[in-house]
């Protein structure tokens, strides 16, 4: 049974005059535990897909069912708390809170679920320790490395514990070394079972997917798993 | 979330722009404390009125010669135009009156008092032993005039506190004799220190038995009629009755005028409370304005932060959670504005009392409570449009501005 199912989904934005189709017609199926990769020119549709798949942004057409659930009729709040549970965002250029220390930036997603704060403490604790970020809990994100700062993001986008990880360009404004770092981790979560959806435009970390999709002009001109 | 969480939340983006956070409390804490400051002063002055005239006496009648107003045609104002002047025998005739307890005539003049070599010019006040209770005065030794006939004049003095440091310094004073104008007379008591009374300055005061400043200032008119009534109840009654027997003694002409305390008081009252009221909605409008500059300032915030709400969105936050940390934001601003106002105003009303002592300058409790009570609700009232603006940013735009 596959975790994401999209049918039909179409996305249009309004340019002027014009109306561009950032998705046309994209039916795809994504496998709980698989290592997506997405990639394509600018303007394929790729992060218009990240941001449905995160239920950021809604399809003007089509089905999106996330763990066998019709998620496109969710209310704002439903989909919010969907986001919170079971659905973890790491961004290119990561997104901290700048005010907040990289412990209570991982923990953010816990505080805004309302869990209590012993439990956010323990997590946060274990999370610091997996991530080997114990000596920096309470750095602020002007203080971290950028390697360091997206392992914040990655142990924060992980702290919910969600079934779906959507990573945005993650080494985009890392070095080569601390990017390989970075997407190690990342495999290493998928590992464990989480289902990794990476969009990227470097062909090296495309081909270390399991499945790669390319997309051109919102539609999906290339899917790895159905040309074996 | 939780609101222990929202709060923290909502404190720590206040602290991460200190200037501006401070500016928006500065605006609002100077808007309460320009409530608190001026209706401290408002009240103050009401305070100060009704109590300078409360210490004149308890439900007191004042008699003036006189009457002031339009009449119509009266074949005794034909006659004698000019009003009957007010004499110590209209004064005893006025005790007849079942309404009033006691009464005091006083005649006022201005004279030397001179001792040792030393020479003091004062108001004379002449009148009777009854004074003392008619205006509350209280004595710092010796006593007051002697109870006798009000035709007598006993060659004795009452003085000020002032009068008696000046003249005396650190000699005693009661059993000296002194001389007044061209009497020499005996110093039998000394008042306590009161301050000023309405213009008559108690500490620098010499009082004489009202004979005795007849034959001063060689007259036999009074300057007032101080009567007491029986209660407050009896003041109408005491008016009324007073006016009648002067009338009656007047040939029938009403030729003085009659002023209750308590008219003068309320209307004192009255005035003063208004001009509280007034001062108070002028204040009322700075804090409006402060209102106001909180809202620009979460909207400033909620502009600036557009990354951070499109973050909180794809963490999970819902609608609900942004616009309550926002509201929390502004309540903050506001709340602290209000409290750094209240104490501040506090301080500029305790400068003031310091500064002049016989002024209370303290604000009143309704104008403290609307004052902190406005700015609260214009800090949440107009915490809540930048607080929706935030609640409804659409995640992918917003995400877009970091």
């Amino acid at each position: 049974m596959p975790l994401i199912e999209l049918t039909g989904i179409e996305r249009v934005f309004q340019l002027g005059d014009s109306e561009v189709h950032a998705l046309a017609q994209l039916d795809l199926a994504i496998d709980a535990g698989e290592y997506v990769a997405v990639m394509g020119p600018s303007g394929s549709g790729k992060s218009t897909l990240l941001n449905l798949l995160g239920l950021l942004d809604r399809p003007d057409a089509g089905v999106y069912r996330l763990e066998n659930r019709d998620v496109t009729t969710l209310s704002p709040e439903e989909q919010a708390r969907v986001r919170s549970r079971r659905i973890g965002f790491v961004f290119q250029s990561f997104h901290l809170v700048p005010r907040l220390t990289a412990a209570e930036n991982i923990a953010l997603p816990m505080t805004l679920a309302g869990i209590p704060p012993r439990q956010r403490a323990e997590r946060v604790g274990r999370a610091l320790q997996d991530f080997g970020l114990e000596h920096r809990a309470d750095h602020r994100p002007d203080q971290l490395s950028g390697g360091q700062r997206q392992r914040v993001a990655i142990a924060r986008a992980t702290i919910m514990e969600p079934a779906l990880l959507l990573a945005d360009e993650p080494t985009g404004n890392l070095d080569r070394h601390t990017g390989d770092e970075v997407v190690h981790l990342l495999e290493e979560l998928n590992g464990r079972g989480v289902t990794l959806v990476v969009v990227t435009h470097d062909p090296a970390l495309g081909a270390r997917a399991k499945r790669q999709l390319v997309m051109e002009d919102g539609r999906l001109k290339q899917d790895s798993s159905t040309r074996v | 979330m939780r609101t222990a969480d929202i709060l923290r939340f909502a404190r720590d983006a206040a602290l991460g722009t200190p200037l501006r956070t401070s500016l928006s409390v500065l605006a609002m804490s100077i808007g309460v404390a320009a409530v608190v400051v001026l209706t401290a002063l408002g009240d103050g002055a009401r305070r100060y009125v009704v109590g300078q005239f409360a210490s004149l006496g308890t439900n007191l009648v004042i008699v003036l010669p006189g009457k002031t107003g339009t009449g119509g045609f009266n074949p005794a104002t034909a006659i004698t135009s000019t009003p009957r002047d007010l004499t110590v025998d209209d004064a005893a005739a006025l005790l007849r009156a079942p309404a009033v307890k006691r009464l005091a005539p006083l005649a006022v003049g201005t004279s030397e008092l001179s001792f040792g070599g030393k020479l003091r010019e004062g108001m004379v006040a002449g009148s009777t032993s009854q004074l003392l209770e008619v205006r509350n005065f209280e004595l710092a030794q010796g006593q007051f005039l002697p109870d006798e006939d009000w035709n007598r004049g006993s060659p004795v003095v009452v003085i000020g506190a002032k009068i008696r440091e000046e003249i005396f310094g650190a000699t005693p004073a009661i059993g000296q004799l002194v001389r007044v104008g061209d009497r020499r007379v005996r110093v039998v008591g000394v008042l306590k220190s009161a301050g000023t009374g309405l213009g008559m300055d108690t500490d620098q005061l010499i009082i004489v038995p009202v004979a005795l400043a007849h034959a001063l200032f060689n007259s036999n008119t009074l300057f007032r009629i101080l009567v007491e009534a029986k209660s407050r109840e009896a003041i109408p009654e005491a008016r009324d009755q007073v006016l009648s027997i002067l009338k009656s003694r007047h040939q029938g002409e009403e030729d003085v005028t009659v002023i209750t305390q308590d008219a003068v008081l309320a209307t004192f009252d009255k005035l003063l409370g208004a001009l509280t009221l007034g001062v108070a909605g002028i204040a009322a409008i700075s804090l409006a304005v402060a209102g106001i500059l909180v809202m620009n300032v979460m909207l400033v915030a909620v502009t600036q932060r557009t990354g951070e709400i499109g973050l909180l969105k794809a963490l999970g936050a819902t609608g609900r959670t942004i616009r309550l940390a926002f509201l929390a934001e502004a309540a903050m601003l506001s709340a602290v504005g209000a409290g750094v106002g209240y104490l501040l105003g506090h301080l500029a009303a305790f400068g003031i009392r310091l500064a002049f002592p016989v002024f209370p300058a303290y604000p009143p409790d309704w104008a403290v409570i609307a004052g902190l009570g406005t700015a609260l609700s214009t800090g949440l009232v107009f915490g809540v449009l930048p607080a929706r603006r935030a609640a409804r940013m659409d995640p992918v735009q917003a995400l877009m501005k970091h």
